[in-house]
């Protein structure tokens, strides 16, 4: 092959691009961007060798091992972990050190975790979010049952503060529901904290259509919880006989989930003529996107025409007299 | 004076056409309910007006199968053709008739005959109505029933805008056709002939 300038490009951006792809495949276990977030990676292993794994090895004292299935309710995904709000956390820094042991002992599984308000609460650093109006809320909600906390929704070793910083409130929409859905679409965890009967989430929303399309483009919190200005997200769940079923709540032009799922972005509002204009980028909501250009054009062409209609009608009685 | 009677609309086209037309009616009150949902507009609720809607709508689309078939095997359908030939002086003169001729008792410029049913202006607008108008409405509304059907997304932006606003549109454009339709079929002989033409199938002149 010659060396004319193109095909040293063409080797210099194929050696580029082979340098490029090593660089994106991070195969090894621990993947270098768990080191930038957190400093106890390998500490963390230490757990993570059994907890971050599908199976794992006891060792006896002779050395006899054998291989075991690790439930996935103990499961911890590092990927997950390490983007998680704590990603910076090692295991003992919630977790009794006493862990280490196994089997573990009975004392360290008992003990009392800490709650979201033992660091959070009343620190200015996290005012934005309001964790006391949250507490409030919560103790207030259908949901505040023994053994129920705040944990129970935000996995502590995966937790986001996905709608904060969505661009994708579909994504989002997801994100959040899979958190409801974590019990009420799984009676396994749903049994451990009450003595109710199974709940089919299916046949309870049946009077609403379009069902899937509904479930992907709103939260049940929109219908779930009081609605409440002063936080991104309300944590108020009603009882079912508080929830919104009117339609109309949300498929009109004062639509509900400006207050609810759309509230920080409404400011945007009227795009090309469009109410509500901030939900298109998403979906289109009968009711709440009528295009305001289009209803008086449309008034404004009947109007026109019954004019017309009016006018020949009148010509023609007039003339019929005139006979 | 002779009265000429003349049977021109079978009986398939008057069972079509009063199914159609009550379909029509329910399908825009309540498509404006659902549009002006949560207004003084909302003559029927939300929820009725999706369930009344949906069910209409499959029975207009079934119904508009009858209309195209019937007219592909029938002898009916031969009205509606050749409607583009020598269009515009046609439209004009039909149109001079009925903002001028119609009012110093001049004769129809396009007589009703067994051949000839519909006149230029009425053979265009039912044209465009029912083989322009109705598809873009049915596929538009099939698209809104069944999203799944429509690439969810259409340039970032949800399908459904796009399939919505072009139902509302034509939606909005055949309910004009309608409200015209409705005050050319009073200009008959008598205000009421050309109703009972489509009662009776037989078309009625005084000559
Ligand atoms: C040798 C493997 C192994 C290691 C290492 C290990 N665990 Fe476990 N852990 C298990 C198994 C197996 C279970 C479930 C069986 C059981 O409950 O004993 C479990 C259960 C747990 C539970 C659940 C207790 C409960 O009551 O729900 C917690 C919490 C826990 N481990 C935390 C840790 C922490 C933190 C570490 C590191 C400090 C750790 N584990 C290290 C194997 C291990
Ligand atoms: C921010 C605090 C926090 C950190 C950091 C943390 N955990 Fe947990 N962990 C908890 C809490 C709280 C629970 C109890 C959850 C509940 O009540 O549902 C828990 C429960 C568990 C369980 C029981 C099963 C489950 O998921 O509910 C295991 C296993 C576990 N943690 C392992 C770990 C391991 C391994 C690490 C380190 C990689 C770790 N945890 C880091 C707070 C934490
Ligand atoms: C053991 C103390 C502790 C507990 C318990 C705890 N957090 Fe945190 N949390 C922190 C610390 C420290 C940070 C900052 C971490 C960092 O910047 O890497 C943080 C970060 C966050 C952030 C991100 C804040 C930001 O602006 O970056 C959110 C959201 C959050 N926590 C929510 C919660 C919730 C919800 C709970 C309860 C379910 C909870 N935390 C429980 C200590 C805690
Ligand atoms: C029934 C489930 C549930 C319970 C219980 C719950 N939360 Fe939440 N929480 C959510 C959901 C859903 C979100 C939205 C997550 C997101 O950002 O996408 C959320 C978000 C948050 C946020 C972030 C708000 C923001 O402005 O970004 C904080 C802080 C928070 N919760 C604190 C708490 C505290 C404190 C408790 C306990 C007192 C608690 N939550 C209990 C479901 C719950
Ligand atoms: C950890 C499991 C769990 C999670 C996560 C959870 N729930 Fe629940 N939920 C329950 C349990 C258990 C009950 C029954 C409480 C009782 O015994 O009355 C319940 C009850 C309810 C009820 C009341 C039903 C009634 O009969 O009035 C509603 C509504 C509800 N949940 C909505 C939600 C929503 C919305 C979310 C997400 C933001 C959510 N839940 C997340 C466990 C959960
Ligand atoms: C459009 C509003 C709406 C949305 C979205 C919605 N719900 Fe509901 N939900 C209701 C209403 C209304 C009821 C009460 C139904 C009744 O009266 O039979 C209800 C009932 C329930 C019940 C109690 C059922 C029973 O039979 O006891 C639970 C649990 C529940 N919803 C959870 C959820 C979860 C989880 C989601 C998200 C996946 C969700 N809901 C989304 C409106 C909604
Ligand atoms: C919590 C707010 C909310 C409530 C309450 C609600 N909807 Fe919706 N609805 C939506 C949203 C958002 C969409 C858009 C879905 C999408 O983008 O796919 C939608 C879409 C629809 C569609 C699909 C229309 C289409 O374009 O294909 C129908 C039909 C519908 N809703 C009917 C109802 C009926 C009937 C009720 C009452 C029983 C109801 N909705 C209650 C938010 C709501
Ligand atoms: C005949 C005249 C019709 C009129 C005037 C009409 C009008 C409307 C209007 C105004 C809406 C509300 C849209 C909005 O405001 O965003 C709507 C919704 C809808 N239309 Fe129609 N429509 C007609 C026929 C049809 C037909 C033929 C179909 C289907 C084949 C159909 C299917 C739908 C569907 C699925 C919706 C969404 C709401 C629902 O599921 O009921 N429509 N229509
Ligand atoms: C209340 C509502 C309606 C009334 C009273 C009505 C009345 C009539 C009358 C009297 C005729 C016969 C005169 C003529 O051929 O022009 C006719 C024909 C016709 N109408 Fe209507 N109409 C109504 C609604 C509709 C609607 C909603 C449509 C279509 C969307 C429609 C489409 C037609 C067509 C295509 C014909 C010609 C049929 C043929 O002979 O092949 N009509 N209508």
């Amino acid at each position: 092959m010659k060396k004319t300038p193109t095909t040293i490009l063409i080797a210099l951006l194929l050696t580029f691009s082979f340098i490029l792809n090593a660089q994106q495949e991070d195969t090894a276990k621990l993947k270098s961007v768990y080191f930038e977030v957190n400093d106890y990676v390998e500490d963390n292993e230490g757990c993570l060798k059994c907890h971050g794994e599908q199976k794992f090895k006891l060792e006896d004292a002779f050395g006899r091992t054998v291989t075991e299935h690790m439930c996935p309710d103990r499961f911890v995904d590092r990927d997950k972990y390490y983007s998680s709000v704590h990603k910076s956390f090692s295991c003992t820094d919630c977790h009794s050190y006493d862990l280490f042991e196994f089997p573990h002992p009975l004392e360290a599984r008992i003990e009392e975790k800490m709650i979201c308000m033992d660091c959070h609460g009343y620190d200015e650093s996290y005012a934005q979010y309001h964790f006391e109006t949250i507490e409030v809320e919560f103790q207030e909600s259908i949901h505040n049952i023994d053994e129920f906390s705040c944990w129970k929704c935000h996995d502590p070793h995966s937790y986001k503060a996905f709608m904060r910083n969505a661009d994708d409130i579909e994504a989002a929409v997801l994100y959040d529901n899979e958190m409801c859905l974590s019990c009420h679409a799984n009676f396994s965890q749903f049994m451990v904290l009450t003595d109710r009967g199974e709940i089919n989430l299916v046949e309870s929303h049946d009077w609403l259509p379009n069902q899937v399309a509904h479930f992907r483009s709103v939260r049940c919190i929109e219908c779930h919880t009081e609605i409440n200005d002063s936080i991104l997200i309300a944590h108020k769940i009603m009882p079912k006989t508080e929830a919104v079923k009117n339609c109309t709540e949300c498929h009109s032009r004062d639509s509900h989930l400006m207050h609810t799922l759309y509230k920080f972005q409404v400011k945007e509002d009227r795009k090309a003529g469009f109410a509500n204009a901030i939900i298109l980028n998403n979906s289109y909501v009968i009711g709440a996107n009528q295009n305001i250009v289009l209803n008086w054009l449309s008034l404004l062409v009947f109007g026109l025409t019954f004019l017309v209609i009016l006018f020949h009608t009148v010509m023609r009685i007039i003339k019929l007299k005139d006979k | 004076m002779a009265t000429s009677k003349i049977y021109l609309y079978p009986v398939w086209i008057r069972i079509w056409h009063v199914i159609n037309a009550l379909m029509f009616i329910l399908l825009l009150l309540t498509g404006i309910s659902l549009h002006y949902s949560g207004s003084g507009f909302n003559l029927i609720g939300f929820e009725a007006s999706v369930g009344i809607h949906n069910v209409c709508a499959l029975i207009l689309t079934f119904n508009y199968g009858v209309y195209v078939i019937g007219n592909m095997v029938t002898k009916n359908g031969k009205y509606y053709r050749k409607w583009r030939k020598n269009l515009v002086p046609k439209l004009w003169k039909q149109f001079v008739f009925y903002a001028v001729g119609i009012f110093r008792n001049e004769p129809h410029p396009f007589p009703i005959t067994k051949k000839q049913k519909f006149n230029p202006l009425q053979k265009v607008a039912y044209v465009f109505a029912m083989y322009f108008g109705m598809p873009l409405l049915i596929i538009s509304g099939i698209a809104l029933m069944v999203p799944d059907l429509i690439g969810y997304k259409v340039f970032n932006v949800s399908g459904l805008i796009f399939y919505d606003v072009l139902h509302i549109i034509v939606g909005f454009v055949l309910s004009v056709f309608l409200l015209i339709h409705l005050y050319t079929c009073t200009l008959g002989d008598k205000p009421g002939t050309l109703f009972k033409s489509m009662v009776n199938g037989y078309h009625e002149e005084h000559k």
